[in-house]
């Protein structure tokens, strides 16, 4: 096999499709990195501000006489953000520390606990916060908004806020004890 | 002969009778007052939303729990007579757009597959068109099958195999 | 001691490859030159003078056998390093990470050796041990005639295998083991101080989904598809690299893509049987991104399988051969970084790891070089002729392409939506199968189209007339057989198109072959069996490629029965209760609970299926329950024949015993169609490759040119 005789000048690409091929690139590596990157990134971190969201609870549940909680009101205040399902079988290991340690923090008013029901059924949450005496705020989390701002990898995971919003300590997991609670909210109360 | 008539209206009123019973009981696929939806009917609109946390898994075959649950509400809305648009929109409202199986935002997710289609149809006819030119106006290169160019090929292929060989 | 000797070779084989990438490529310094000599200035230049310099005969050989041989010896290197893994594996040696991830002792010995590849790190070392063998054999054929491609063949060959092996090495090591230090149990490269040994009592077992005969084949095949697409491309960089862009390197890998579109094609096959078979969906492809990652390099595959036929007959798409192959690389690359990085949400998806970062950079490395030097050559690679007709075989290749083409865009599209939708609007979707069926349907009948008419039309130069007198009598027959099966089967207009174009292109590539045995009976005066035995002998890449097509027609008789006519019911039976679908009954007749031998828990049913009153059998859907591993698998009941499949689950989620079991039942019309195509698709592919006295071997003289001439012709 051979190459032709080139007598004339060799026709290289024109520019501008180097520029649209090479654009297209970029932007397509462009994209799959920044979803590699998200899929590495863990939940947020403490240290992070967190934005506000808003949280519409199941009947019968409420904070100051609202069905509808957002963030920002609560700010002045120590937040405990829990987020669980009816479905998770470890989430039960930490739901009536939860109650527990609600009940011994609701009275000083410096501490709220939200707890937001991941991807359930209504009538499968109730069955499951009857069973364990579930009284502090409690909502849905629709269109898994909230979850996904947070990023969490499953349930349940804990948030804690201090009193500016930020967020200070993510447990990732049940607590094992309501001491393990009480000593994450405490330093956060000074 | 009015004797046999008489029987036989008889018999036709139990026939019909009997025909408007059975008809009751089986009724077509509307939802009477609490007839539960079957299987079949939730799984027909299972097999659309996708199980919200497990990973791509429809959610008429997935095995967990909590998908279980969700099939239970299925049939739950079903059986309130809710249609199948409206229990997708809320499976999506609720759970997020990734329990619905379909990109509900049609244009979007076709647009650029259909453009990308045409556009690479047009490059080729294009191509096709180009190519159909005599490329006399472009290079002097020589007919294949002309007398001279095989002497030049010959050439060619003597300076190519000295380069290779240098 | 095993372990660490196995991590120690993984780490002797990354630098002798390393270093045989390197010596090949710095074999040709004079390439180099060229390279610096195109950037313009006065270092530069200086530079290029000084490398031509070094540019000596001797000393080229030498640095390219020096690289040979390394080369070569990495084959026995990772040869050993497997072995020594599956020894650990066979061992039940649970103090190494990756033998304690995907064994047990309670896993039979011929299950533990193909857990080998049954994880990411041993995966990984797989592939790296094909990448190796391939790369060794390719070096063994002659290379008089393509001195100058060898070093860069072996530069791309090592250089990919240097990315897998240093990635095995230093990330997803098989060979980490447990130590136990003061914090607690983690596995670690190497001993850290203080710290012991840890073996814990029994491993986490292979996930039951693999345990399958079928799962045992398949990720080889798929890899053997995967890596041996890399040797054309490396003869494709090389020729790029070195100039000689003419057919040289398509004629010289024609028979490795060939083979690797087997494998690719074959893996693709397993991979939907066994879906079909084990995970008790009652379909075998569920366009998960995963499936479509494998299933995008096969795209390019193919059309690159005909696009080179173009290159080879009329010598155009010079262009377009090297952007497919470079693009069916990349995919493959792709694809394996996708199943292994968490970017996509799959249920086929590896654990995510730190690899993800390491994947990525490779691709944008190869795809980004392998553009540049397109770019750069784009002026060697001028085509020699002209393209007359539009109905001419290589305008018809072409919309073959262009058919592949687009299906890629609407898979590649289909797979990256969700990411592109949550960067941009912050929600995330799920793509669903419909979607991929809507856009693909179209594409796939056109291709079925082609398939049938491509055959009849000839290379330069073909009309409407000359296609409609070859065509018209088997589509009039087709048109009549479609009327047939509105009449008698369904009405279901789609299903009608699909079967009239399957009967189009199986009528006329049955009367081509026909016609052809016909001329050799007249003109050798054999009998007609003879007569096909020795026409697919004589030319067998146009026969093979017949027998290829025929045998997707069938495969498409299969798809069409079971996505438009799939029958599916739910449903909880009491004993002796029965249920009905698609004309067969299924009473539930007895169930039973009992642990198999590996310690998995059985609950077995047994329903007895009848058919108009009559009685065909027993089935027995099963649940398989692992508690190693924690997870039940749900072997469904089938029945097959040609007509249909009766495919019979057990649900996992339901209770099941004597009071009652729930059922789902499929019936799958025609779906064997698709198994049987597969086969004949088997042997077309292998009568294509088959190898012929390979005419390479006749000594080439200057200034008496053979224009090679294939079988095809």
């Amino acid at each position: 096999m051979m190459t032709e005789i080139e007598r004339t000048p060799r026709r290289a690409v024109p520019l501008w499709t180097q520029i649209i091929v090479w654009a297209f690139l970029v932007a397509l590596l462009a994209i799959v990195a920044t979803g590699l990157s998200r899929a590495q990134e863990g939940t947020v971190q403490p240290g992070h501000v967190i934005d506000d969201f808003a949280l519409t609870m199941y009947n019968g549940y409420e904070l100051d006489g609202k069905s509808e909680v957002n963030f920002s009101d609560l700010r002045g205040k120590v937040v405990v953000i829990n987020f669980w399902a009816s479905w998770c079988k470890p989430c039960e290991q930490e739901a009536a520390e939860l109650q527990q340690a609600w009940t011994e923090y609701e009275p000083t008013g410096e501490v709220i606990f939200l707890g937001i029901d991941y991807v359930d059924t209504e009538t499968d949450a109730r069955v499951y916060m009857k069973k364990f005496g579930i009284r502090f705020p409690n909502g849905p989390d629709l269109a898994t908004k909230i979850s996904q701002y947070f990023r969490i990898k499953g349930v349940p995971e804990t948030y804690f806020a201090d009193k500016e919003g930020v967020l200070r300590y993510v447990h990732v997991g049940p607590f094992v004890s309501i001491e393990q609670i009480r000593s994450q909210i405490e330093p956060l109360l000074r | 002969m009015t004797g046999l008539k008489r029987i036989t209206s008889y018999q036709s009123l139990i026939a019909i009778l009997f025909a408007v019973v059975i008809a009751l009981t089986f009724q077509g696929t509307s939802f009477a007052q609490g007839r539960e939806p079957t299987d079949d009917e939730v799984n027909r609109i299972a097999k659309k939303l996708f199980c919200p946390v497990c990973e791509n898994t429809p959610l008429d075959v997935c095995p967990t729990e909590a998908c279980r649950q969700w099939r239970e509400q299925i049939r739950e809305m079903l059986s309130e007579g809710k249609a199948e648009e409206e229990i997708i929109d809320y499976f999506a409202v609720t759970y997020g757009e990734r329990a619905a199986g379909d990109p509900r935002d049609k244009v979007r997710a076709y647009l650029l597959p259909v453009v990308a289609i045409l556009g690479g149809t047009f490059l080729l006819f294009r191509a096709l068109q180009m190519w159909k030119k005599p490329k006399a106006a472009e290079s002097t290169i020589l007919k294949k099958d002309s007398p001279a160019s095989q002497q030049d090929e010959y050439v060619a292929q003597i300076e190519e195999e000295l380069k290779k060989r240098s | 001691m095993i372990a660490n000797l196995g991590f120690g070779v993984l780490l002797i084989t990354f630098f002798v490859t390393l270093y045989s990438a390197l010596a090949a490529s710095f074999s040709n310094p004079k390439a180099f030159a060229h390279l610096f000599r195109s950037i313009s200035g006065a270092r530069t230049e200086s530079l290029a003078n000084q490398l031509e310099k070094l540019d000596t005969p001797q000393r080229a050989a030498s640095m390219v056998e020096s690289a040979r041989r390394a080369m070569l010896l990495t084959f026995p290197l990772l040869t050993l390093a497997s072995l020594l893994l599956i020894y650990l594996l066979v061992n039940n040696r649970f103090e190494v990470q990756f033998v304690y991830e995907v064994t047990s002792r309670s896993m039979p010995t011929y299950l533990k050796v193909t857990a080998w590849w049954g994880g990411q790190a041993g995966s990984l070392l797989f592939w790296s041990w094909l990448m190796a063998a391939f790369a060794s054999l390719v070096t063994l054929r002659k290379w008089d005639r393509d001195r100058e491609f060898l070093p860069w063949v072996i530069f791309v060959s090592c250089f990919t295998l240097a990315f897998f092996v240093g990635m095995i090495a230093f990330y997803e090591n098989p060979f980490k083991q447990f130590y136990q230090t003061a914090t607690g149990v983690e596995a670690y490269f190497i001993q850290p101080a203080n710290s012991v040994l840890f073996t814990p009592e029994d491993g986490q077992g292979l996930n039951p989904l693999l345990r399958h005969p079928g799962m045992i084949i398949h990720p080889p095949m798929l890899y053997l598809g995967f890596v041996s697409y890399v040797i054309p491309f490396a003869f494709a960089i090389a020729a790029l690299i070195t100039g000689r862009t003419d057919d040289r390197w398509i004629r010289i890998t024609r028979r490795w893509s060939l083979w690797a579109w087997l494998f690719l094609t074959f893996g693709l096959v397993l991979g939907g049987r066994w879906a079909y078979d084990v995970l008790g969906w009652g379909g075998y492809w569920g366009w998960d991104p995963v499936e479509i990652a494998a299933f995008m390099p096969w795209l390019t595959g193919t059309a690159f399988l005909h696009s080179v036929m173009i290159q080879e007959k009329r010598g155009m798409l010079k262009h377009w051969n090297m952007l497919l192959i470079i693009l069916t690389y990349d995919l493959v690359i792709f694809g394996t970084f996708l199943t292994r990085s968490g970017v996509l949400s799959s249920v086929h998806a590896f654990a995510q790891s730190a690899i993800g970062p390491l994947f990525f950079t490779y691709i944008a490395i190869t795809l980004v070089a392998s553009v540049a030097l397109v770019i750069y050559r784009w002026g060697t690679l001028r085509a020699e002729t002209e393209m007359h007709s539009l109905l001419s075989r290589e305008a018809l290749f072409l919309f073959n392409n262009l058919l592949f083409m687009s299906i890629l865009v609407v898979c590649f599209w289909g797979v990256i939506y969700p990411l592109t939708s949550e960067l941009f609007t912050g929600t995330t979707v799920t793509v669903g199968p419909a979607f991929y069926e809507r856009a693909n349907g179209p594409l796939f009948a056109a291709l079925l189209f082609l398939m049938g008419i491509a055959p009849l039309s000839a290379w330069g130069h073909s009309t409407l007339q000359t296609l409609g007198r070859a065509a018209w009598k088997p589509t009039v027959l087709a048109v009549i057989v479609t009327v047939a099966l509105f009449a008698f089967y369904t009405q279901n207009v789609y299903a009608l198109i699909g079967f009239f174009l399957v009967a189009f292109v199986v009528l006329i590539t049955l009367y081509e072959y026909w016609r052809g045995a016909q001329a050799r009976q007249r003109s050798h005066s054999e009998r007609l069996f003879a007569a096909f035995w020795n026409l697919t002998g004589r030319d067998r890449r146009r026969y093979g490629g017949y027998i290829v097509h025929l045998s997707i027609a069938l495969m498409a008789i299969g798809v069409l029965g079971i996505e438009l006519f799939q029958m599916e019911t739910q449903g909880t039976l009491e004993l002796n209760q029965q249920a009905s679908l698609g004309g067969y009954d299924v009473v539930y007749e007895d169930i039973a609970r009992f642990t198999g031998p590996d310690g998995r828990e059985v609950t077995r049913a047994v329903v007895g299926i009848y058919q108009n009153g009559q009685y065909l059998g027993e089935l027995y859907p099963r649940i398989d329950y692992y508690w190693d591993a924690q997870q039940a698998m749900t072997i469904p009941g089938q029945r097959a024949t040609m007509k249909d499949d009766l495919y019979i689950l057990l649900v996992n989620w339901e209770p099941a015993s004597a009071t009652g079991a729930t059922f789902k039942i499929y019936v799958n019309p025609l779906v064997n169609w698709l198994w049987m195509g597969s086969l004949l698709f088997l042997t077309g592919i292998v009568i294509a490759a088959w190898p012929d006295k390979d005419p390479e071997r006749e000594p080439v003289r200057a200034g008496k040119h053979v224009r090679q001439v294939s079988a095809a012709d």
